[in-house]
């Protein structure tokens, strides 16, 4: 179970109808540990400032999470959390371990456009 | 001179122990205070795995401790500001000012600084690139990724030899590189290491590059005593060679010591008048998350005496000009 503040990805299933229903998905795949809660509260600090973009967290030990673990993307990754972004379903970018917020602002921006301000 | 859209009494830069039990004792003091951090709000306590020897509180993780200092310091009426990223920052003068780099400002009549530190990395050819494909820098989060896999350990202090220990129950082999010949380890965790059959040591060397395509193949050790070095094939690395203070936007503002540490006095008083530090960041000799609360008390108390000062000061002014 991850305590955060973010939707959760709970399922194989539920992953390919978030995926499949939204253009621009960000999904933080780790556990409660030290080098994931940091991209966490960063993802949950970006949620309001990117509305064009769908912000979840899916539990690394589910089983369900192979479809992001064995991801040819994510392959040779071996520090968690692996988080991935999807566009119109297909994986454009992955990183391994923690992320500033630097980091994920700009993966943000550079994959999914940056946000429109009123 | 900038102007700023929000004045408080106190602004605190950094939110680890240290800068959250100074938001803590100045809120509950009534002093208007405002933390401003540029990471993850808890520090490199979040990164603690596990906390045993917290006085008074039962064996407990970072986060969580860090949840409840955080939870504490907004109760009491503290301003909290994470993941900003500073772009400007005035310490002289009675008006204390900071600007972050989406627009906002600050003002204060005080300051404690309390960056932090951050975990020191070999700075090497690949480090970046293999980073979270081999190289790693948190045993407990990565760990069992090297099930039956051999493995390097980097360092000879405390965290290192006990890491490398405890990853003895993924790695089939764990060989600590260590760049003196002996190590700064309490005698506990050398026996303990030493006394582990899966784990040998080379010393007097340290990591020279990484190798890989996808994720780390091999390093390059150098032996530092001989300059020669050898390349070794290996599945993963685990970097644990101490902190380095998040001091560099100080530089030139004041006083730091060769290691970029913030030199203070017994009140955690700068050389500036209404700035304070506290924390890691400050050069002393031992650091806890202990040592670092202690360093927020007094930081925020000298701070607090400051701030009342120079409030009677400003009014006494006031009633000479009326």
């Amino acid at each position: 179970m991850l305590y955060t503040n973010l939707n959760h990805i709970e399922s194989a299933a539920e992953h390919q109808k978030v995926i499949s229903e939204n253009e621009n998905v960000m999904i933080c795949c780790g556990r409660m540990g030290p080098m994931c809660i940091p991209v966490y509260e960063i993802m949950e600090e970006l949620e309001p400032q990117y509305p064009h973009v769908k912000f979840y967290d899916m539990e690394f030990d589910n089983p369900d999470a192979r479809v992001i673990r064995e991801a040819p993307e994510c392959r040779g990754f071996m520090g968690l959390p692996f988080t991935v972004y999807y566009k119109n379903g297909k994986i454009v970018k992955a990183t391994s371990s923690i992320q500033t917020m630097d980091q994920v602002k700009s993966i943000l921006n550079q994959e999914f456009g940056v946000p429109v301000t009123a | 001179m900038m102007k700023s859209d929000i004045h408080y009494d106190v602004i605190v830069l950094g939110a680890g122990p240290a800068g959250l039990t100074a938001g803590i004792y100045l809120s509950r003091a009534r002093i208007r205070t405002l933390i401003i951090n540029e990471g993850t709000v808890g520090g490199q306590m979040v990164l603690t795995h596990e906390i045993a020897n917290y006085p008074g509180v039962e064996t407990t993780s970072g986060y969580q401790l860090s949840g409840i200092m955080k939870k504490q310091a907004r109760s009491f009426g503290c301003d909290i500001v994470g993941n900003a990223s500073l772009r400007e920052l005035m310490l002289e003068g009675p008006v204390k000012m900071v600007r972050l780099s989406d627009g906002r400002e600050y003002s204060a009549s005080a300051i404690i600084l309390a960056p932090g530190g951050r975990p020191r990395q070999l700075g090497v050819p690949g480090e970046e690139t293999f980073r979270g494909k081999g190289i790693s820098y948190c045993a407990t989060c990565d760990g069992d990724f090297f099930t039956g896999k051999e493995i390097i350990v980097v360092g000879g202090g405390n965290s290192a030899l006990e890491e490398a220990v405890s990853l003895t129950k993924y790695a089939s082999r764990v060989t600590i590189v260590h760049q003196f010949d002996h190590f700064q380890a309490f005698e506990y965790a050398i026996e303990e290491a030493r006394n582990n059959p899966s784990i040998r040591f080379i010393l007097s060397s340290t990591i020279a590059a990484f190798h890989g395509n996808e994720k780390l193949q091999s390093v390059d050790i150098k032996n530092l005593l001989t300059g020669e070095l050898h390349n070794m094939p290996i599945d993963g690395v685990f970097v644990f060679i101490g902190y380095v203070p998040n001091t560099e936007f100080l530089r030139g503002k004041l006083n730091l010591n060769e290691y970029g540490e913030i030199l203070v006095n017994a009140n955690m008083e700068t050389g500036i008048n209404g700035v304070f530090a506290a924390g890691d960041a400050v050069a002393k000799r031992f650091r806890q998350i202990t040592t670092a609360v202690g360093d927020g008390t007094v930081a925020a108390l000298a701070a607090a005496q400051y701030v009342y000062t120079f409030r009677q000061q400003k009014q006494a002014e006031a009633v000479k000009i009326n």
